[in-house]
């Protein structure tokens, strides 16, 4: 049982410290251009089409998927590079973070050839941004209580319903959703969701922004009246989403961005302290990269699983629990450390202006992408709890 | 129980299976298990692992020796294996043969100092050496006006004041009043006492992951045996929680220490990326053994709290292991003024260095 839970120190090979400083260069390079400001974190304010082309011609996006799509038939060692150095530099990879990470894939595996060849070049163009229609008004982490309707008609489904929590929605060329085809059975309450390809930005959809306590408007509401979707865009088997969505789990929870998401507080905290920290910031600072190499070696590992073939599902579960939870007290942390901070440190309202966005960021890290409460149930499952 | 994946680890865990099994010996009052053991590792040549051939052990490679000591650690072993195969590492850096028998190593923390004078002899006091009692030899590293030496030193030489860890190992005072060793050389470059302390607290690591993976069997199996507000604990999502926290901790700490282990199992030298494994691994093994531990005390609650059941011989253990060869604060101190020196853009390089 607990043999399951190995993480094997993998190596990165050579050719991904390669990529790395190609990957370092192009990036340099757009911040020297004025694309993104690396000490700005909220880059989900900035949608930016002509980065994501320039991404795309580089051959990062889908690197991972067949030639003939697109893709480039790299390794998932080789884009995890990838994605932990734009995290790094807080890149704006809004516009196609998402396709790369998890549409793709989906599509890729259940898809039809005719949308497949349709749609994944353009994904690895960086031409066109996804979302994902999971919660509803009244289902969140209780996604198989989804209720909104997908009704057979002629050639296709009418949809009737609300998702909500949508991010990108709004800027989003395609979603990936599931809708309820038949009700759920006595024997099983997760029968009767599909998954659907929804093409955006037609009539029958409506896209309501929705304020974060960030200020950010990044998240949506999106109102399906009768909105009708074509046969071959159903994803899968119809009525058997459930048996599809844990293996993409795997993807979804195990990635750099699920440590990384505020690591710009402690780059700063640690120019703010200046080559002699006293000893407080010192060991403040030595736990803080102790826990964050921690969780990267592991995160590489489940990378190394994925990369293998395997599906790593309650490996990528822990290293969200703690990786998410670790990125929500960071800020915290920081502040803490930063107390002291002489009042001249070049950096410090650089500091401060961070610590603002990353404090009010930090609530939704343990509740986008799978709640914390969710995933200790899945490693609940795996240790045979239940 | 993690596979065995090599000859090394397979023959340990059988003799460990046999002569080590924690209940037997949380049975035994008189310490009849521990002569059979030691004897058994010793005819199979463990706890010379990391010595090679012509210097008298099986030369076997780091990383075996790695994987045997977080075979160990699953069975909380309570002899001086991890001493003895340091010992026996650190002379043979000086290519010096190693003796028969338990051995520790001087010092044990980054603290203490063993120095070297003009005749050869060694003086010093060195606190929270693990099993000096029941060692016949000593392999320090000292400190003379031309550097760093290594030498093997006879127990008997010096003055040992007993004492006991929480996990009631010994855990002792050595005090060397110009001792006059067995055998001095010379370190060779890039042994230092620094790096002796990152290859002990990397062995401590990889004891302390496998504690913690006993633990989450243990209190796994616990939760699914004990019956409560007439249901199985383990039902309870309040339980299910804390495990999988449990193993989060566990998994955490096996992850830090295998990645270490493999570190300097591929190293060329104590560079600062391997520094940063080291001192990791022990800074998050350390803090891992007291949140871990802690829920597995929870989980099995006042059974777990008796001295008849297993659970103390882990759970203590890995709190003490957490003392020797430099605490997980001396680590982050250290580990901080490394990142500060090194300045905050070259904090990811050092992290995304493999």
């Amino acid at each position: 049982m607990t043999a399951a839970l190995r993480f094997d120190p993998i190596r990165l090979p050579e050719k991904c410290e390669q990529l790395r400083k190609e990957v370092r260069a192009f990036l340099a390079e757009e911040i020297a251009a004025g694309t993104f400001d690396p000490h700005k974190p909220n880059r989900e304010d900035t949608d930016a089409p002509e980065f994501s082309r320039r991404v795309g011609a580089k051959g990062w996006l889908g690197m991972t998927w067949p030639k003939k799509y697109g893709g480039q038939e790299r390794s998932f060692l080789e884009r995890y590079v990838v994605t932990e150095e734009m995290r790094v530099a807080n890149a704006p990879t809004r516009r196609f973070f998402v396709a790369d990470r998890q549409s793709g894939p989906v599509l890729l595996k259940y898809a039809p050839e005719n949308i497949k060849m349709d749609i994944l070049p353009r994904i690895c163009r960086g031409e066109i941004c996804f979302a994902i229609g999971m919660s509803e008004p009244n289902s969140g982490s209780d996604l198989f209580a989804a209720k909104t309707r997908a009704t057979k008609t002629e050639g296709g489904y009418l949809i009737n319903g609300t998702k909500i929590w949508t991010s990108s929605a709004h800027i989003a060329d395609y979603m990936i959703a599931i809708f309820r085809t038949s009700p759920p059975t006595r024997e099983n309450r997760r029968h009767g969701l599909t998954q659907f390809l929804v093409k955006m930005k037609q009539p029958g959809i409506k896209v309501n922004p929705i304020g974060q306590i960030t200020g950010q408007y990044e998240f949506n509401e999106v109102v399906f009246t009768d909105f009708f979707v074509p046969e071959d865009h159903v994803l899968g088997e119809v009525d058997g989403a459930w048996k599809q969505a844990t293996s993409e789990l795997a993807y979804e929870r195990s990635g750099p961005e699920r440590f990384l998401e505020t690591y710009y507080v402690l780059t700063e905290l640690v120019r703010a302290v200046g080559p002699n920290p006293d000893t407080r910031s010192a060991e403040g600072i030595g736990r803080l990269v102790a826990q964050l190499h921690t969780m990267r070696r592991m995160s590489v590992s489940v990378a190394g699983m994925l990369h293998a073939g395997k599906e790593p599902v309650v490996e990528a579960s822990i290293v969200k629990d703690i990786g998410t939870v670790w990125e929500q007290q960071l800020p915290h942390r920081v502040r803490d450390l930063a107390a002291f901070v002489e009042e001249t440190a070049t950096n410090r309202e650089t500091l401060e202006r961070q610590l603002d966005f990353a404090i009010k960021t930090a609530p939704k890290l343990t509740i986008q992408g799978g709640t914390t409460e969710v995933l200790r149930g899945i490693i609940a499952r795996g240790l045979g709890l239940r | 129980m993690a596979e065995s994946d090599n000859i090394v680890v397979e023959t340990a865990e059988k003799i460990f299976a046999d002569l080590a099994d924690p209940q037997t010996i949380n049975n035994d009052k008189k310490d009849s298990w521990q002569a059979p053991l030691w004897q058994a590792l010793s005819e199979a040549g463990l706890p010379l692992s990391w010595v090679p051939d012509d210097l008298g052990g099986p030369g076997a490679s780091l990383a075996d020796g790695f994987a045997l000591l977080n075979a160990a650690g699953r069975f909380a072993v309570a002899v001086p294996l991890a001493e003895t195969m340091l010992a026996g590492w650190l002379l043979a850096q000086a290519k010096i043969a190693s003796p028969e028998g338990e051995m520790t190593v001087l010092p044990a923390s980054p603290r203490d100092r063993i120095t070297l004078d003009a005749d050869g002899a060694l003086s010093g006091r060195c606190r929270g050496v693990p099993f000096a009692k029941a060692a016949q030899h000593f392999a320090v590293l000292a400190h003379g006006k031309d550097g760093v030496s290594i030498a093997l030193v006879d127990a008997s030489k010096s003055r040992i004041e007993s004492g006991l860890n929480v996990g009631y190992d010994h855990s002792d005072t050595v005090t060397l009043a110009e001792v006059q060793p067995v055998t001095l050389k010379a370190a060779p470059k890039g042994v230092d006492q620094t790096n002796l302390m990152l290859m002990g607290g990397v062995a401590r690591s990889l004891q302390i992951a496998g504690a913690l993976e006993s633990m989450l069997d243990i209190s796994v199996r616990y939760s699914n045996e004990r019956v409560a507000f007439e249901k199985k604990i383990s039902k309870f999502q309040a339980v299910q929680h804390n495990l999988a926290r449990l193993a989060g901790e566990s998994a955490a700490a096996l992850a830090a220490a295998t990645s270490a282990a493999d570190a300097i199992a591929n190293a060329t030298s104590f560079n600062d990326e391997v520094y940063l494994e080291a001192a990791s691994a022990k800074i998050r093994c350390a803090e891992a053994a007291e949140k871990g531990g802690g829920i597995a005390h929870q989980v099995h609650g006042a059974i777990g709290f008796t001295i008849e059941h297993i659970l103390h011989r882990y759970s203590l253990r890995a709190l003490a292991w957490r003392d020797d060869f430099g605490s997980e604060s001396h680590w982050a101190v250290e580990l901080g003024k490394l990142v500060a020196r090194r300045g905050a853009d070259e904090l990811w390089p050092l992290v995304a260095s493999r």
